[in-house]
């Protein structure tokens, strides 16, 4: 009978969407999935340099000789809402050690999973398969995955992973998703910046048209930081002929970094 | 997952239910539609399996077991369990005991074999001079780099010398096609109209299917998982997978995938059971196509995160003993 009443209020959303019927405050030009929800389907991407640093940042020399100006980093305008993160005040001497070092300690040059909200951001497509129950979110770096489960918001995280414990909910027409249960070990971006277990991640995904969204995450922390903070940024819709995502299996270009020091000696 | 396992032990020792649950081919059971229209295939399936890949001499033709069989089967299967329970498989350190195995199916399977063609149940033979290596939790064997199977290693010289699951690059049961094996048995699949997602939970491998007629990939462009298209025959979802490389093994420790067409069909032949039959066409392996039909039980479970590279020190370890052992170790300290 539930299932009944249920499947009536879709029918009649959807009836509403297809009647154009001003029923959600946002625009009623984007796309809808036949249960007249806002459609994410696709290969989206960012545009910028929040994977280098999240704040607003000069460029500055790259690490790879060989790889001259292709390897620099460029500065950027930063994504976080009002410019500055609360770091408490031991946990910014970390970051900054983080900074100082962030070859040998950064997780994704390693080909870690990149952890959220940092997947989001790195230079590579991603793709969203939505469903009422399940929403799978892949990314091309790494092949990592998250598993969005909608609407069972007491459904707790069993065990940390490194794209954390995903539990999607609508308000209107944004799609929200609460991460928790991340490993310590990820890192927002390649300037060190920093999180720990205690992890909490909001993030609001609202369709602006047809090939953006804009893109929203608050980062709670207290082990970290004073406040929650926020990034923004939009996502664009990958609009290449034929787009698909390529396999980017970057363990086996790790290899010799992890473990060339424990390569047989080679006997001249 | 695991605990699965164990509850379908319990469950099965409880109330051991002897109705045939297969379902035939004439079935009349119509798959429910999602909103696209399309037969729904979405879930978590569990591809559990104590069927042999190859059926037994001593069922010669019978395709299918009779209910003395299976309750035979099971029996034995129950007193192995019991039997080995708290014992690693290997013996000693590194062993896998009973808690990670998953070596029954959720719900019986009736055929004597999973392969169902040829119709014998037997695999077609080799081509003369196709690579062939089995790998296998015992001694390195004897062999040449690239390594195309999954599980042991030719050597310790280098991380190139270990099976792609050791270096956690492709799952021991999830290189496709995917085969019932020791754990992780488990795939999600995906649907948004136009696309199709197999996702195994070993690796987290999630190989992303058009399904809206496009072409593939150039030849040029070879991938581990290689290329997928796929359409609807009727209720049945048609994958066709090709571009392959030359760095993993067709099917059954022969081969080269490039020269592999892989074709896999998805059928939900109940609201808990999919069909997943696929087919691996390499002239260069086998002198004829070889289909294997794995049924797969739905369950409730959710996946958990596989993230095998970001732990494995596995390899650090394997690589680091081989030089203490040689004499060649020497670490930041000098010794």
């Amino acid at each position: 009978m539930k299932k009944i009443v249920k499947n009536s209020v879709l029918l009649f959303v959807a009836l509403c969407s297809l009647a154009s019927a001003p029923l959600f405050a946002q625009s009623s030009d984007i796309p809808r999935t036949p249960d007249g929800k806002p459609d994410f389907n696709g290969i989206w991407q960012t545009l910028g340099t929040a994977h280098w640093d999240l704040q607003t940042h000069a460029s500055r020399p790259g690490p790879v000789v060989e790889m001259g100006a292709l390897a620099a980093i460029p500065g950027g305008m930063g994504v976080v809402q009002g410019g500055n993160i609360p770091y408490k005040p031991e946990a910014l001497q970390k970051k900054l050690e983080n900074q100082a070092n962030w070859l040998q300690l950064d997780p994704i040059v390693k080909c870690y999973l990149p952890g959220v909200p940092r997947a989001t951001y790195l230079p590579y497509p991603f793709q969203i398969f939505q469903a009422p129950d399940t929403t799978l979110i892949t990314y091309e770096f790494a092949g990592a995955d998250r598993m969005v489960y909608m609407d069972q918001p007491d459904f707790a995280s069993q065990v940390d992973s490194w794209m954390g414990h995903n539990i999607g909910h609508w308000e209107g027409d944004t799609l929200v998703i609460t991460v928790t249960g991340q490993m310590p070990d990820s890192w927002f971006d390649s300037a060190g910046n920093w999180h720990s277990y205690q992890l909490v991640v909001e993030e609001r995904y609202t369709l602006m048209g047809a090939n953006h969204i804009q893109y929203e995450a608050t980062i709670t922390d207290p082990e970290v930081f004073t406040e929650p903070w926020t990034i923004s940024m939009p996502l664009y819709r990958r609009l290449d002929p034929g787009m698909q995502l390529i396999e980017f299996k970057c363990v086996e270009y790790v290899e010799e970094l992890l473990y060339g020091q424990f390569r047989k000696p080679v006997i001249e | 997952m695991l605990s699965r396992l164990v509850s379908f032990v319990v469950a099965i020792g409880l109330a051991a239910p002897l109705s045939a649950m297969a379902q035939t081919a004439d079935s009349p059971y119509i798959a429910p539609r999602n909103e696209w229209g399309q037969p729904d295939l979405r879930g978590v399936w569990n591809f559990s399996s104590n069927t042999p890949l190859e059926r037994p001499a001593q069922y010669a033709d019978q395709e299918f077991l009779s209910d003395d069989d299976v309750a035979r089967i099971r029996a034995e299967a129950l007193e192995d369990i019991a039997r080995s329970d708290g014992n690693s498989s290997q013996g000693g350190v590194g062993g896998y005991n009973q808690f990670w195995v998953e070596g029954l199916p959720l719900e019986d399977n009736r055929r004597s074999s999973l392969i169902i063609d040829p119709p014998n149940g037997r695999m077609p033979a080799r081509v003369a001079g196709a690579p062939v290596a089995f790998g296998g939790l015992g001694p390195d064997i004897q062999g040449e780099r690239p390594v195309r199977f999954a599980v042991g290693g030719i050597g310790k010289d280098g991380p190139e010398d270990r099976g792609l699951s050791e270096r956690c690059l492709l799952g021991f049961n999830s290189v496709p096609p995917f085969m019932p094996s020791m754990y992780n048995n488990n795939v999600q699949l995906f649907q948004n109209g136009d696309h199709f997602v197999i996702f195994n939970e070993m690796i987290h491998e999630a190989r992303i299917v058009p399904i809206d007629g496009r072409p593939h990939l150039p030849e040029s462009v070879e991938q581990w998982t290689g290329d997928s298209r796929g359409y609807w025959d009727g209720d049945t979802l048609v994958v066709e997978t090709r571009n392959f490389t030359d760095k993993t093994q067709s099917f059954r420790g022969t081969g080269i995938s490039k020269n592999m067409q892989l074709t896999e069909r998805f059928t939900r032949v109940a609201d808990d059971e999919v069909h997943y039959v696929f087919t691996v066409n390499d002239p260069q392996a086998f002198v004829a196509p070889v289909t294997v039909l794995v049924p797969m039980h739905k369950t409730e479970d959710e996946l958990y995160e596989y993230a095998c590279h970001e732990g494995n020190y596995g390899m650090v370890n394997i690589l680091r003993g081989a030089r203490v052992e040689e004499g060649t170790w020497v670490d930041s300290s000098g010794n």
